[in-house]
């Protein structure tokens, strides 16, 4: 059973509209890397040309912010959730 | 016993005491007279290696009593709600909003003493929340993975079911948002340049600021270029701005009465805000750092004028937000 991603409104465009997909990765890192492959485009929104998260972006992995956990080494597991929330804010709390 | 009057003799520290707090000493009998006449300020370090003749103003909107140049707006649209007879005593206030309205409409409406309930996405700052309840008003949080078209639909749905209960203002379609920017925020940039004004940059998320002010200086000089600064991307953190390409494109946004629009990265605005705080002594928010940016741009294409634009707020309200809470600063948990 691999991760659920929930992608928000404005990457929409790189999934055909799906608000969530599937992928595969031992951390959050690898899983954006296998959503590359088959969404393109989707991973540089999310991180700089150093490979970093952006500062706009949060990434919560079954609802903690990954930020305060291992960032992009922050470990997933089948069955776990990634939801990647535009910072219109941030601050969910 | 015999009093001194005060104007008896100079104060030792006169000069002092005089200075005004604000520029033109204003003063009002009620919070709702305080709205506007907002301080314009010359940015003199940011602009340092611009050519002499080219000259950078920021209208600093953060003086209104709500903190943002939202006050403008909310403060008209409820007053036309009330000559109506659409808002009177029973009503509701009800809008979607990113925030700086809500605080607006929070506030006017504890003045008017009437019920707010707001719908805001379930991730602005934590700040707007707490200062929105400070005023009495009650949030409804909608879905963050929808941003703010979530909470316009939202909005759209509390109305539906129980229509007579609501005044909704509808920011994003009331003509009243740009007529308050073009009675008070055009003629004030006017004044305040003496007329000089070449260039007018306004962020957009209602596009109410860009789209009153513009049609006053277009009407009091067709010469004068009015530029719209929005997200460079659908997918952006500038808190309050829309991408106009891919967002539910407001009523009131009429891009035929642009002369241009100057796309502002994130990234980039973020930066801006940092300097302005630095360089400028100007704590703002992200809107501020993306116009500050835009200005600065269009800057590059002239040799000479003067550029206005508008700081929306300043910045304390984002203090826990991403623009300062960012990924390499944080303290990191054990």
């Amino acid at each position: 059973m691999p991760v659920t991603v929930k992608i928000p409104t404005p990457l929409r465009k790189f999934t055909a509209g799906a608000e969530s997909v599937e992928g595969e990765g031992a951390s959050v890192g690898d899983l954006l890397t296998d959503l590359e492959s088959r969404h393109t485009g989707l991973q540089e929104r999310i991180c700089d040309e150093q490979g970093k998260v952006r500062r706009f972006v949060n990434l919560y992995v079954n609802g903690e912010d990954i930020r305060f956990q291992q960032q992009l080494d922050t470990p997933v597991k089948d069955g776990d959730d990634l939801a990647i929330v535009p910072a219109i804010a941030g601050g969910r709390d | 016993m015999a009093t001194i009057s005060p104007s008896s003799r100079p104060s030792p520290v006169a000069g002092i005491n005089n200075t005004p707090t604000r520029a033109d000493g204003h003063r009002g009998n009620s919070v709702l007279d305080l709205v506007g006449r907002t301080p314009l300020l010359r940015l003199r370090q940011i602009t340092r290696d611009l050519p002499p003749d080219i000259r950078i103003w920021a209208k600093l909107e953060g003086f209104n009593p709500g903190g943002s140049v939202k006050d403008r707006p909310a403060l008209h649209m409820l007053q036309a709600g009330i000559a109506s007879g659409e808002l009177r005593p029973g009503k509701t206030i009800l809008d979607s909003t990113s925030g700086n309205t809500g605080i607006a409409l929070a506030l006017y409406g504890a003045a008017l003493g009437l019920p707010v309930e707001l719908v805001l996405p379930a991730n602005v700052s934590r700040e707007r929340r707490q200062i929105i309840e400070a005023y009495g008003a009650t949030p409804i949080e909608s879905d963050p993975m929808e941003g703010s078209d979530g909470a316009i639909r939202l909005c759209r749905e509390v109305l539906a079911k129980n229509p007579d209960r609501y005044f909704k203002p509808d920011q994003y379609f009331n003509p009243v948002n740009p007529l308050a920017h073009y009675e008070t925020t055009g003629p004030e940039i006017w004044e305040q340049t003496e007329g000089r004004v070449t260039h007018f940059c306004a962020t957009i998320g209602t596009s109410g600021t860009v789209m009153g002010t513009g049609r006053y200086l277009k009407e009091k000089n067709p010469d004068i270029q009015i530029l719209a600064i929005e997200p460079d991307d659908a997918f952006h953190g500038l808190e309050g701005l829309k991408h106009m390409a891919s967002s539910i494109v407001p009523g009131i946004y009429h891009e035929e009465a642009l002369d241009g629009k100057i796309p502002a990265p994130t990234e980039e605005a973020y930066d801006m805000v940092y300097r302005l705080g630095r360089e400028e002594g100007l704590l703002v928010g992200q809107s501020s750092g993306a116009a500050a940016w835009a200005a600065l741009e269009l800057a590059k294409t002239m040799d000479h004028g003067d550029i206005v634009t508008i700081f929306c707020d300043f910045g304390d309200k984002y203090l826990s937000t991403n623009l300062w809470a960012g990924w390499d600063d944080l303290p990191k948990r054990a």
